[in-house]
């Protein structure tokens, strides 16, 4: 059995949040009436013509220059031909062998090893148009017709290619996540996969341990979350291990992923590769910017996910793993700012946000700027934990609740009866009640089982709800057991 | 440069165009003559000489990032063969690109 | 006394300023003319005498309120059935459009509105531009004034052959390879191929990208000037439009030509191919040239030999990208009960673009096509270079270059049909001046032996109208008035 490496490459599709479109002036807005966003140059009218958007280019600019790419000193636009309803000139304006920015890498971290991944390019293109298929699935296949909507035509899209560099799903993972972390800290972009503003296809092929030459790759499509994409990548290795072990010739081809069923099948049924027929696009001028300009650009740069997470462990003395999700986007750490402007200790305030916050926003599908709760309620929160008014489970228990109901924690343990219970009395007579149902357990406690302990705590905790006093539990046991 | 049948066909494919094999005999005749006269071009030395895509001296052209009047869905769609729920239709798409 | 429509531009104008006649008169002389005459000559493919009316109207207000308008107001103007009118039929001579209405108008009508030029009615042309003799319209071809048997010359044969019959003073064409310049030779006008970038080609339906102008067709060259004037300016809409005042070109006309070097291109004076007719209109022109104090000498081109195989890979190579937007989705003709998005497009773009355009769609696809990119279009930009190279050098030793503008004189109708490429050699003086995005003016020459009238042709460097049109004045003045077609008398 032959040992195989997988090597990946990733393209990556960007939607920038500029105002207007790549090419006119329409609004880029997400949503509204189908063609309602349109004009004659988005629409392809004969007639019409393009004008690049200075925004887009900034961003694109601001992009390869945070993936440490170099900026052209000479870039054209090119045409790419080919029919599709959806691409209303028939040809989409994008950049081929001449693009803004090229050569950079971004470095991965899994676990201890941290991978350089090469950035191929950055260039810049335009988005099509949305279809509706009408038939019986709502898919292409068995679909009776198709309504096109042209709104979403002439949106500024980024295509980031990466090198073949990556080499497991986990590795594709965290390039995707860390990629979307830039994008977001620089704010050219939502980065929603959901959405489609960060579109992904990969390409992976097989090669044997050692081994130079390339095995024959296959372009994976139709992957709409990050974790579609390990997935999908788990499943090409699989199946394509399998069929060099039983010595077939894996197909060059392009493949959909199935959200459902998590495998991947055939889409393009002929091998024949798309002849795109690229030529300088001979509306547009060339992109030939002075130097002033890239510096200005990049004098814009924010401080990046890599460097940022450096510093916020430093600065707090957190662990990485504790200040990866502090440090995940400007948003979350404004979000960490107020909560230790409130008082809280940031290894507290990364735990919670790394634990409770985090469950929170991934059940409803919501960002960190999106938070129901506040830091400030948070933190507030946190505070009773402190001075022993709630425990920690019924505090974990009491935000859940909150972030879903949208109240704060401390009115759900009000309304809800989540105090602890600190009472020595109380809890003196909960304990009893336990000793005196759980005999067995105390005799074996006596003759010496220190673990017993435990399960008494737990009897006690279950009484009490959780909501007893951990310490004052523990001591009012300990001295029980010792009495009598 | 003599254009085959073949050749002539699958351009016709990429162009979405339609022949007979009478039209397509006669196009690959008559591209092959144009081409062969194009094919002087070939014969010249110009190693050295970088292409001209874009005659003027223009460069570094752009818009500013500002939103302006669209056109109503209406006008939008007033040049349509056929429209559905304010969409352009056609008939069905058999494969992605 | 002449008829209104016998007059030029320039002194319609100033009889409309004066309110010695009103726009409305001038538009409704002419479009009686048209009713009379066009259906022998099929200059145009869609009247528009409302619009006109209503543009002349608007110039009679403001005259009476006593604005000073510009000196074009009110006269009429043939347009190219390739610039989009918002709400208007715009055929670009193609089946395909056959009933296409633009949502929005083009730069240039935008300014023809502004400057209260009442556009009379759509011109006939070549379909999407592509001939140089209005045969390959899908609405029938054009005839030339001079004899209805001939061709007006092409891609702009309707609006060349509109002004040459008297049925507008004014008329707007496109030049990609000289489809302004060539009919102009041929009907016996003024037509100007500007500098690209001067003219915004926005709602201009474009054929070749790179190459493509709008420009001026009038019967004298004042008058060309003027619409020039009107119709130039930088457009925010276009990329590729050049940021520069528009010249005065009418204050500089009668700058006279003492001491101007013109270098004669000598390949392309007498030779294979060229009409000795056309030889001696140009001879004698450039003698009157020399009689006004220009300094003539001789130039020899080689690049140009190879000038026509280049344009015949870019050309095609861009409008097959062009035109792929014709493919029955959201616009123009589409073809009924197709069972698929594909046979849907096939079908619609097959019956709809005849057989040049279909020619040329395919050369285009083909030159750009994998694997022979490098050899076909690639190569020709490498030629392109070389072209602007020799005019570089020659404008060194040279003010202007001059020429004939087309080998022959006015061929008749069927003539070159069947062969294709006899008919792209009609192109072979006027392409280089499009590689290389360059000024050139024809100016009418008089007439050959064969009684068809020859166009000399001036050539300059990019911004060089000023200068062209001093000359082709001062050459103008020197040749006198010329004979007007049969056509006029048969009013």
């Amino acid at each position: 059995m032959t040992d195989y490496e997988a090597v990946i490459g990733l393209e990556v599709h960007v939607e920038l949040s500029t105002r207007s479109k790549m090419f006119c002036g329409c609004p880029t807005t997400f949503g509204g009436e189908p063609n309602t966003h349109t004009c004659p140059v988005c629409l392809g009218q004969p007639g019409s013509l393009p004008v690049p958007n200075k925004r887009a280019i900034e961003y694109l600019m601001l992009i390869g220059l945070a993936l440490d790419c170099r900026v052209a000193p000479y870039s054209l636009f090119h045409r790419k031909n080919y029919f599709y309803p959806d691409m209303p000139k028939n040809y989409q304006i994008s950049q081929y062998d001449l693009p803004l920015c090229i050569d950079g890498h971004l470095e991965v971290d899994v676990d201890e090893t941290k991978t350089r991944v090469g950035i191929t390019r950055a260039h810049m293109e335009e988005d099509t148009g949305k279809s509706l298929h009408v038939g019986a699935t709502g898919r292409i296949a068995g679909a009776k017709y198709s309504l096109i909507d042209y709104n979403r035509a002439g949106i500024p899209l980024v295509e980031v290619v990466s090198e073949p560099d990556i080499r497991s799903p986990l590795e594709a993972q965290r390039y995707l996540t860390e990629l979307r972390s830039i994008l977001s800290t620089l704010g050219v972009s939502d980065v929603r996969m959901e959405e489609g503003s960060m579109r992904c296809d990969a390409n992976i092929s097989l090669r044997a341990h050692g081994a130079a030459a390339f095995g024959t790759k296959v372009e994976v499509k139709n992957l709409n979350s990050i974790r579609s994409v390990s997935r999908a990548l788990t499943y090409e290795i699989d199946r394509q291990q399998k069929a060099l072990d039983a010595g077939d010739k894996v197909v060059q081809e392009t493949r959909h992923f199935d959200e459902n069923t998590g495998q991947t099948h055939t889409l393009r049924s002929k091998e024949e590769a798309f002849d795109y027929r690229y030529f300088p696009e001979p509306d547009l001028v060339p992109i030939e910017p002075p130097e002033g300009w890239i510096d200005e650009v990049r004098a814009q740069m924010p401080e990046l996910p890599r460097a940022r997470r450096a510093r916020i462990a430093a600065e707090h003395e957190l662990t990485p793993e504790q200040a990866a999700f502090v440090a995940s986007s400007p948003s979350s750490v404004e979000y960490f700012d107020a909560l230790l402007a409130e008082g809280t200790p940031a290894r507290d305030a990364a735990v919670w946000m790394a634990g409770e916050l985090a469950r929170a926003l991934n059940t409803a599908g919501e960002t960190i700027e999106q938070a129901r709760v506040s830091a400030g309620d948070l933190a507030r929160l946190l505070d009773a934990i402190k001075e022993g008014r709630v425990t920690l489970n019924s505090a974990k228990k009491a935000f859940q609740d909150a972030y879903t109901a949208g109240k704060t924690p401390l009115d759900i343990v009000e309304e809800k009866g989540l105090q602890q219970v600190s009472d020595d009395s109380a809890i003196t007579a909960v304990v009893d009640e336990v000793l005196a149902t759980n005999q067995a357990e105390v005799e074996r406690f006596r003759a010496g089982e220190e673990k017993v302990f435990k399960f008494l705590v737990g009897q006690v905790m279950k009484a009490t709800k959780g909501q007893a006093s951990p310490q004052v539990v523990d001591r009012v046991l300990r001295e029980r057991l010792s009495a009598s | 440069m003599a254009l085959t049948r073949e050749q002539v066909a699958h351009v016709a494919r990429l162009a979405r165009l339609a022949f007979t094999d009478e039209e397509l005999d006669r196009f690959a005749n008559q591209l092959s003559d144009i081409l062969s006269y194009a094919d002087q071009v070939t014969a010249l030395a110009t190693e050295d000489v970088p292409p001209t895509s874009h005659a003027l001296p223009l460069k570094n052209v752009f818009r500013p990032d500002e939103i302006e009047p669209c056109l109503s869905q209406e006008k939008a769609l007033s040049t349509a063969p056929e429209v559905e729920q304010g969409r352009f239709k056609v008939p069905r798409i058999m494969e992605e690109p | 006394m002449s008829e209104l429509w016998e007059l030029p531009a320039a002194e319609l104008g100033t009889k409309i300023a004066r309110k010695e006649t009103s726009a409305r008169d001038v538009v409704d002389a002419h479009l009686s003319r048209i009713e009379a005459l066009d259906e022998s000559v099929n200059a145009f493919l869609t009247l528009t005498p409302e619009l006109a009316r209503a543009t002349a109207d608007d110039v009679d207000r403001n005259v009476s309120a006593g604005e000073k308008l510009g000196p074009l107001a009110g006269v009429p103007l043939a347009l190219k059935d390739i610039l989009c009118i918002d709400g208007v039929r715009t055929t670009a001579g193609s089946k395909i459009l056959e009933n296409y209405k633009p949502p929005y108008d083009a730069t240039v009508v935008q300014k023809l509105f502004a400057a209260g030029v009442p556009i009379i009615g759509k011109a006939n042309m070549d379909e999407f531009a592509m001939g140089s003799s209005t045969e390959n319209s899908a609405y029938g071809p054009s005839r030339n004034p001079w004899d209805l048997a001939r061709v007006p010359g092409g891609s702009s044969g309707g609006s060349s052959a509109a002004v040459s019959a008297g049925f507008a003073p004014l008329g707007i064409g496109t030049d990609t390879g000289g489809s302004i310049r060539q009919p102009a030779s041929l009907c016996g006008v003024v037509g100007v191929k500007p500098t690209y970038g001067l003219v915004s080609r926005y709602g201009v339906l474009a054929f070749a990208s790179s190459l493509d102008q709008v420009g001026p067709f009038a019967r004298t060259v004042e008058d060309a000037a003027l619409l020039l004037e009107v119709i130039a300016g930088y457009d925010r809409m276009d990329a590729t439009s050049i940021r520069q005042p528009v010249p005065q070109y009418r204050a500089a006309l009668d700058a006279g030509v003492k001491g101007l070097r013109i270098g004669v291109v000598s390949d392309w004076i007498e030779g294979e191919g060229v009409q000795p007719g056309v030889t001696q209109s140009i001879r004698a022109a450039i003698d009157a040239l020399s009689g006004l104090g220009a300094e003539i000498g001789e130039i020899s081109l080689p690049s140009f030999r190879y000038a026509l195989s280049a344009y015949y890979l870019i050309a095609p190579a861009e409008c097959s990208s062009n035109l792929a937007r014709y493919d029955g989705v959201r616009w123009g003709l589409r073809a009924s009960d197709a069972k698929d998005v594909v046979e849907m497009n096939v079908r619609s773009r097959t019956a709809g673009f005849g057989d040049e355009v279909k020619r040329r769609i395919m050369l285009g696809t083909y030159a750009l096509s994998a694997g022979y990119y490098d050899a076909y279009y690639g190569k020709a930009q490498q030629v392109r270079t070389l072209v602007i190279r020799d005019f570089e050098k020659a404008y060194e030793r040279f003010d202007v270059l001059l020429g004939p503008t087309s080998p022959t004189t006015a061929f008749k109708i069927g003539e070159k049909a069947d062969d294709p490429l006899a008919m792209y050699l009609n192109d072979v003086f006027t392409i280089p001046s499009n590689l290389a995005g360059a000024a050139a003016i024809s100016v009418p020459s008089g007439l050959a032996d064969d009684g068809l009238p020859v166009g000399l042709q001036l050539l300059g460097p990019p911004m060089s109208e000023e200068l062209l049109f001093k000359v082709a004045y001062a050459y103008e003045q020197a040749r006198g008035p010329i004979a007007t077609p049969p056509l006029w008398v048969n009013a």
